[in-house]
């Protein structure tokens, strides 16, 4: 019998021949592969989001094995120590093992909690371009809601997974969160007993959030994570507009294998700096903290920076109880209003935002070509005074430490957060307005006369032009006919038209072709030097 | 001045005179019995008075004399003369000890720059050998609490649950201004408890004793010098020679305000470049 040649080369086309076979795949799967992908780096942010969670089940999933959820009270015994003897609950003590005697287990809890901040962060700055490039209009305002509620239930994850090693300052957050539930009129009491199943800290609280965390919050971030994935899918990714690009097209890289390579390329960069700053970094080192104590709290007792900013209205807040004559006396807190309304209409009003805007605009189409910030100047401002509150919040939050280690007072920070709190949003909103309206006027400028070339020319009068190379046609004088704005850099500078020709290949932007960037099509690119002198003057 | 019997004349001098005596007299007699008066009074309180056996000004050792030297010549402005103190400008020192003016004076908070609302730790004005010195002086001034020489930290091979009391003692009594890691933390209107990094174990149990600036008076019935050891002990094996197993940096162990920063200035910053990088490459 004749032994059959093994063709190594044809063993993937035969198992994908007979997978197709038995699962009918191929057409379906053409269609993935092939979906288009517009190339932007600012696309990739919230990739950042997506794999720092890939880290963050993967570092999780290791934790869960060593980690013990009891606030059964033990004395330490381990290998820590500075705290040996001490009476402290199993989940701390299971933290402290962790860190100390499992294997890489320092290294893993840091990763899990740099992974953390890091998929908040992306998370924002994933907003960020989806807000200012106005990628959350119709027909994605579902998205952009998603988004949102991604970010609270990361929110919620965080605070969760910040409680759970029991130590000193996880015990104070969550004592402030007791304290916030609390606020809460009518129902605070029943809130904070429910939730801590008693009188706070109980016996429960850890179990609780454990299944929280570990369970309810990531089934929820993966589901909403699907969600919002499946439908940049369906209704396709946003894109920049530029040559041949419309309303109706996306013009980019197919899925597989370009986009797909640049995708796990990158998935590796997010893993790489992750780890690096894993090892590199330390971060809520608990064996300083000690076990949890209601009379011991540290200075510098701070959420993680995502909670900050709430932490930073809280402390903003001045002491205004209100006291309602209702029975002996029913009182709100002045702790309610920015920890309870506050948050709700910080997570709340964004997600109305499409719909105000939309409504504002009378702007019922779809858009699928995202806008220059300069080119929606409100929009702009309602961001730059969102993001102005944002930071001062966070930077309020953490305003002890700032006090003391730049030597300020801590009551002039406080009050100079409240009056900036106050004062600079709208004055961010006014000069992000007019920093974009200077922009699109310089670009209006330049398609109106043309790029400044900085070649002066004298006329035999005397007087001195400055020689302006057009962009498009010019009229039987010479000067340049206007050219519309088409949504897209403007090129402003004579290299970014071919004066110069391409030296290197760029290291972030790609020179190879600077001639064929955006320029008009009317007009063929700068020709040779000594004919340039001969253009007159655009004004 | 006359008289009517030379009986009368005889006694003339015991007798009171009915005519008023001429005014030589009269200054005379009044000076002698001034004397009198004064010999009777100064002799009774030198029988009497203990103040016999003090001597005017205090017998102060040598290196007390020189401390009294250093004294005049920098502190007695605000101190005052013989350290009493100057309304609205510096404390009476009597009773605070030698303790206290060697961790002012030893950590360079004394002499203050200004009047402000705390004095900051800079390099020392005077060396160790000057401050023991004027150390010495107040303590033989006004007595005081005193650091007790020999070792404050304890050793750990005789005491090994020294450490973690010390730890629970430190986060029970100084976490609440100085921090967890014991980098500091702000107080009120400019006020602050400063880093215990590079504190010496003598200036950590002096400032426990007498409660510098801001810090309140740790005394020995409220922590007892044994407790002071383990809690120096905590600080300088732990805090201050801990190695950070984390990583190489600590972040300054400021918990997470520097946390937040670091993830914004190397890991967003790092991806964002990664991200153009990769985006570029068309």
């Amino acid at each position: 019998m004749k032994r059959r040649k093994f063709d190594l080369a044809a063993v993937p086309g035969k198992t994908a021949k007979g997978l197709d076979e038995r699962l009918q795949v191929a057409t379906p799967l053409r269609g993935l592969l092939n979906k288009v992908f517009p190339d932007h780096w600012s696309f990739l942010l919230g990739e950042i989001a997506l794999f720092s969670f890939i880290v963050l089940l993967l570092s999780g999933v290791f934790l869960t094995l060593f980690f013990d959820p009891s606030m059964k009270e033990i004395a330490y015994d381990g290998a820590y120590p500075a705290l040996r003897g001490t009476e402290m609950s199993t989940a701390y003590a299971s933290s402290l093992d962790l860190s100390f005697e499992v294997r890489g287990g320092l290294f893993m809890r840091q990763m899990h909690h740099w992974a953390a901040l890091l998929f908040m962060a992306s998370m924002i700055v994933h907003m960020a371009r989806v807000f200012f490039t106005g990628a959350f209009r119709k027909p994605r305002e579902a998205n952009w809601i998603i988004g949102i509620a991604l970010f609270l239930l990361g929110f919620l994850a965080g605070f969760t997974g910040y409680s759970l090693p029991d130590d000193g300052l996880s015990g104070t957050g969550l004592r402030i969160a007791s304290a916030i539930m609390l606020s809460i009129p009518v129902v605070g009491t029943w809130v904070s007993a429910s939730i801590f199943g008693g009188e706070f800290p109980g016996e429960l609280i850890i179990g609780r959030f454990y299944i929280a965390h570990v369970l309810l919050i990531p089934g929820g971030l993966l589901a909403l994570i699907s969600v919002h994935l499946g439908l940049v899918f369906k209704q396709k990714h946003t894109q920049w507009p530029g040559p041949g690009r419309t309303n109706s097209n996306v013009v980019g890289e197919r899925m597989f294998p370009r986009y797909a390579l640049k995708q796990g390329g990158f998935f590796m960069a997010v893993f790489g700096v992750i780890s690096l700053m894993a090892g590199l970094f330390q971060i809520n080192p608990i064996w300083l903290f000690g076990p949890y104590r209601a009379s011991e709290v540290s200075s510098a007792s701070q959420p993680d920076w995502y909670v900050m900013f709430m932490d930073g209205l809280v402390r903003l807040m001045p002491a205004w109880e209100i006291t309602l004559p209702i029975g002996e006396g029913y009182v709100i807190p002045p702790l309610f209003w920015p920890a309870v309304v506050g948050l709700g209409a910080l997570f709340t009003v964004p997600m109305m935002y499409p719909f105000i805007e939309a409504r504002r605009m009378k702007d019922n189409k779809s858009h699928h070509l995202l806008q220059r910030p300069r080119d929606a100047p409100e929009r702009t401002g309602v961001g730059a005074m969102a993001f102005t509150f944002f930071v001062i919040a966070t930077i309020s939050g953490g305003n002890d430490v700032i006090a003391d280690k730049f030597h300020i007072s801590l009551n002039a920070m406080t009050w100079g957060g409240r009056i900036g709190l106050v004062i600079l949003p709208p004055l961010a909103y006014w000069l992000a307005v007019r920093i974009c309206l200077g922009l699109q006027q310089h670009d209006r400028e330049v398609l109106a006369h043309g790029v400044e070339t900085g070649i002066i020319k004298r006329a035999p009068d005397g007087r001195f032009y400055e020689v302006h190379q057009p962009l498009g046609p010019v009229d039987d004088h010479g000067h340049p006919l206007p050219l519309d704005y088409a949504g897209w850099v403007v090129p402003k500078k004579m290299n970014r038209l071919g004066a110069l020709a391409p030296a290197v290949k760029g290291f972030f932007f790609p020179v190879e072709k600077p001639a064929e960037a955006p320029v008009s099509p009317g007009m063929p690119p700068v020709t040779a030097r000594e004919e340039r002198e001969e253009i007159t003057s655009g004004r | 001045m006359t008289s009517d019997t030379p009986a009368g004349r005889r006694f003339r001098v015991f007798n009171r005179r009915r005519s008023a005596p001429s005014r030589m007299r009269r200054r005379l007699g009044a000076a002698a019995r001034m004397l009198a008066a004064l010999a009777l009074a100064g002799g009774v309180y030198t029988a009497f008075a203990p103040g016999a056996f003090a001597e005017d000004t205090p017998q102060l050792s040598a290196s007390a004399q020189e401390g009294k030297a250093l004294f005049d010549n920098s502190c007695i402005s605000c101190h005052g003369r013989n350290a009493e103190g100057v309304e609205g400008r510096g404390p009476s020192l009597i009773g605070v000890g030698a303790a206290s003016v060697e961790f002012q004076v030893g950590t360079g908070r004394m002499p203050m720059t200004r009047q402000e609302a705390q004095a900051e730790q800079k390099p020392p004005q005077f060396d160790k050998a000057q401050t023991k010195q004027m150390g010495q002086y107040i303590q033989e001034l006004g007595g005081g609490p005193e650091i007790p020489s020999g070792d404050l930290t304890m050793s750990l091979e005789e005491n090994p649950e020294a450490l973690a009391a010390g730890g629970e003692l430190f986060r029970i009594n100084c976490t609440s201004c100085h921090g967890f890691g014991g980098g500091g933390g702000a107080l009120s209107s400019g006020k602050y408890a400063p880093s215990l990094h590079d504190a010496t174990t003598e200036e950590i149990y002096a400032a426990m004793l007498t409660g510098p600036q801001n810090m309140p008076v740790f005394g020995d019935n409220q922590l007892t010098p044994e407790q002071k050891r383990e809690i120096i002990t905590y600080v300088k094996m732990q805090l201050q020679e801990d190695k950070d197993p984390g990583g190489l940096f600590n972040l300054g162990r400021y918990g997470p305000v520097t946390e937040g920063v670091a993830i914004f200035i190397v890991g967003i910053t790092i991806l964002v470049f990664a991200a153009l990088w990769i985006a570029g490459k068309s």
